[in-house]
Order: C-alpha cells, then structure tokens, then sequence
C-alpha cells in the first residue's frame, strides 16, 4: 500500500463505543444522526443478570445490548446495508483493512482492550467487545478514531493485530466493518417507533434475568451476598455492579441518560410530547441510579469491614434497586402506550 | 443529572490524560454532553477490583514459592485473565491447562509448550520458570 494514507475523516467523541462509531461513521457518509438516536433506534437500553458467567472473578450483569446488536439493529431499521467481514488470517485481515483504506473508506473494527496501550493500565481487562474506526496510516502507524477518547490515536501494525485478534469471550477474529449502502432518504420516524417498542418488550419481558424483573433479581441476590458469600466477596461483587452501570461508555447511570436523551431528541422529530415528558422521568431515574451507586460506594469503600452494620446496609441498596424497577416497570408501560 | 453535577473527582484516567463523556441536561432541561475527569464511587469500586487482582497475584506467588503450583497460574493472574482466557490464547482445553499448574508436570513440559506460554505472556521461557 502507499506510504501514507489519511481518509478526511471528522472524530467525535461519544459516550459508548459502539454508537459513537456508528454515528460517526453515518456523520462521515453525510447523515447526521446523534450518538443517542443511533442507541435508542438500536435497542440499546437493556438490564441482564447473565448468570453462571463470571468476569474477573464476579457476577455478570449488563446495562445494555449484547456487542453488535445495537448496529444490527440500527441498520435493519434505517435500511442501511452493512458489510461485515471476520479472518482467521491475520494477514488477510491487514490487507483487506489497507485495501480499504486505500479506497478511502474508513471502517469500523472491533477489538480487545486488554492489549490498547493508550488505555490507562487501571482500564485494560480482557473485554473484546470494544469498537474502534480506522481512517488511515502513516508511517506504518495506524490511525485511530476510538469513540471514546477525547482525541484521534495511533497504533502500530503489530499493536493493531494483537487486539484484533485478542482470545477469550466475544474474541473479535478481526470483525471489520462498514456501511455499503444507503437509502435515499434516511427515515428516522419509523426506526424509532420500532426501537422504542422493541426496548419495551424486554424491559417488560417475563423472564427473571431481563429487565425489570432482572433489576428485581439482582436485588435479591445482593440481599443474601453477605451471608451466603461473607462480606469481603460480597464488597467485590456489589463493586462490579457499580462498575459495570457506571463504567467508560455508559454516559453516567447505566446508560439510562443517553436514552432520555435519545427521548428527548424523538419527542421534537416526532412532535410527541409524551416522549419529552417521558425523557424528563428516565433522567430522574438515571439520577436514582447514581443515587444507587453513592449508596453501594459507601459500603464497599472498606472492602474488608465486616460488621453487623454492614448486612443492614445491603439490604438498603436492594430497597433501592428494587424502588428503582418499580418505576421503570410504570415507565416503560407508559412509553409502550405513548408511541 | 444537570450539566453543572457532572463530577469532576480525581480518577485513574489522569495518567492517560483524558475525560470521558457523559450525558446530562443544561439549565433549560435540554440534554448536552459534558467531560468528566471521574466519579469518587466508580473509582473507588475500580480501586478494588485491581486491589483483589494484586491478593490474587501475591498469592499465586506465594504458592509457587511453597512448591504448590507453577508460574503458569502466576503469570495467569499477573495479566489478569482467568483459565478460559488463558487456554484460549495458548489453543490448548481449559483441563490441560489447569494440569499445568501442578508442578511436577510443569517440570516435565516440552519446550514446545512452555514456548506457547512464554508467547503470551511475552516473556522467555526461561522467565516463564521463575516468578519476579
């Protein structure tokens, strides 16, 4: 490939990884669609207890849809067509990204992060579901829009092949891509009745691990954590609740502020005022799950404090989380009918 | 969350310099983002977690220097990844691996297999023998 080749590509940083490369993927290709309408009309919003899965040494639970769903569905809804390619061949990977990039067409990788070295070392886990845009190279140097950092980065071919090809769960074999077509006119009106109806399902749906009922069940499961694991374990295991709601990406309260946002932006596409109403309530229950994670810091700052005291305090961080499943079961009933 | 509560506490991403972005709402309710450098409850949950890696680390070593497991496990635990991490790095069955914490067959190990290892640790294998 030749020595150098920048693509004109203009970076945003976004909350989330996976809607900030679709959004500025679809801003590079000429529509301006926000990081929160491609989260809401992708289903984003999600709750899932995972259970019989651990990571690093903790219980699972997500805020949000399983890697590459949210694109999927976004894609599907807007009529726009992905290409998607995976290797076994590292090399074949490199040369089917340096085409690319040779043809002036940045595409959209996923990759490990344990290996991103402009990570900070405290952020490097084995989690294989991150997402990044490559819109050049120079000087053998890859160059990186990741959504998620304030500015643009750059990688090596060797650095850019070890978390392409990183091991473990959801391992990205190189996944890279791009949107190759485009309706005429993209219609966001139709997209974003099927995402919200779609997220209200599965908020709502009768399963105990999903949605309401899954906030209900981790609940559960944090009430008995300090007897059934001890306190120590318990401090671990709360610690990773908070983590994963309020982890890089989430844009603070378990993404629940990126879909009022997403609420808000509809409401004025749509002219529907129920939904403005509505994006008002989710922010006060993003505010509630912030409240949540103050709550559950204060009792797991010590992590090895085990008196009486601290039972009682777990049983007030489930009250709260069970509070908080209550309104989202109101709230998402009450979106299901305004659309 | 208003656009003025979005915290700005001490966390970990100041070594790599950057803010991350969060969502919230400007004095007229209408939403924005805004930079956070961090929020004290994640990052001290954060703290936690790579405390409990360092007991996990501390104490593999301590059991490799009583003759209880092999460097495998230490270096396992060093970078952070569990047994499925591991045997799907090195491509060998999760049980394989797990036997190769026994000391006694870590010593009989071909230099083929210790080299897979040391691969992806990226250290020698003459490192992969010994715990720092």
């Amino acid at each position: 490939m030749k020595e150098e080749t920048i693509i004109n590509f203009t970076h945003h940083q976004a909350a989330h990884c996976e809607n900030g490369v679709v959004s500025n993927l679809m801003k590079h290709n000429g529509f301006s669609v926000s990081e929160p309408m491609v989260f809401g009309i992708g289903s984003g919003l999600l709750f899932c207890y995972i259970p019989f899965l651990k990571v690093n040494h903790a219980p699972v639970i997500t805020y949000r849809a399983m890697p590459g769903h949210i694109f999927k569905k976004f894609a599907k809804r807007t009529g726009i067509k992905m290409k998607r390619e995976k290797f076994s061949n590292p090399k074949e990977a490199q040369s089917k990204l340096d085409e690319n990039l040779e043809r002036n067409n940045p595409v959209g990788l996923q990759v490990g992060v344990y290996n991103l070295l402009y990570f900070p070392d405290e952020y490097r886990f084995h989690f294989n579901a991150h997402n990044m845009v490559v819109y050049g190279k120079q000087d053998g140097r890859y160059l990186i829009s990741d959504p998620v950092m304030e500015e643009v980065t750059s990688l090596s071919e060797k650095e850019l092949e070890k978390v392409r090809f990183a091991k473990g769960a959801f391992a990205p074999k190189g996944h890279m891509y791009y949107p190759i077509s485009f309706p005429e006119k993209l219609e966001l009106e139709k997209a974003i009745v099927s995402g919200i109806k779609d997220t209200c399902k599965t908020m709502l749906a009768p399963i105990p691990i999903v949605g309401v009922k899954g906030i209900k069940t981790i609940a559960n499961l944090i009430r008995k954590w300090p007897k059934k694991k001890g306190i120590k374990t318990a401090n671990h295991y709360l610690g990773q609740v908070v983590r994963m709601q309020e982890e890089i990406g989430t844009g603070g309260g378990g993404f629940r502020y990126i879909y009022a946002a997403f609420l808000q932006e509809s409401g004025k596409l749509l002219g529907n005022e129920n939904l403005t109403e509505l994006a008002k309530e989710m922010t006060e229950i993003g505010d509630l799950w912030r409240d949540f994670a103050v709550e559950a810091s204060r009792i797991y700052k010590n992590r090895s404090r085990s008196d009486v005291g601290q039972s009682e305090n777990y049983n007030q961080v489930a009250n709260q989380l069970d509070h908080i499943a209550d309104l989202e079961k109101v709230f998402f009933k009450k979106l299901k009918k305004a659309i | 969350m208003k656009k003025e509560e979005v915290p700005q506490d001490k966390s970990n991403l100041e070594s790599a310099n950057f803010r991350e972005l969060c969502y919230a709402i400007d004095e007229n309710g209408e939403y924005t983002t805004a930079n956070s450098t961090g929020w004290e409850p994640k990052t001290v949950a954060l703290n936690n977690a790579i405390d409990e890696i360092n007991e996990r680390i501390e104490d593999a070593k301590k059991r490799v220097l009583e003759g209880k497991t092999s460097p495998i496990e230490y270096y396992m635990e060093l970078h952070k990844m569990d047994v499925g991490i591991l045997a799907s790095y090195v491509g060998l069955w999760q049980w394989r691996v797990k036997r190769h914490f026994k000391p006694s067959v870590f010593k009989k190990l071909k230099t083929n297999t210790l080299q897979k290892y040391a691969e992806v640790f990226e250290i020698s294998v003459d490192e992969l023998k010994t715990v720092k």
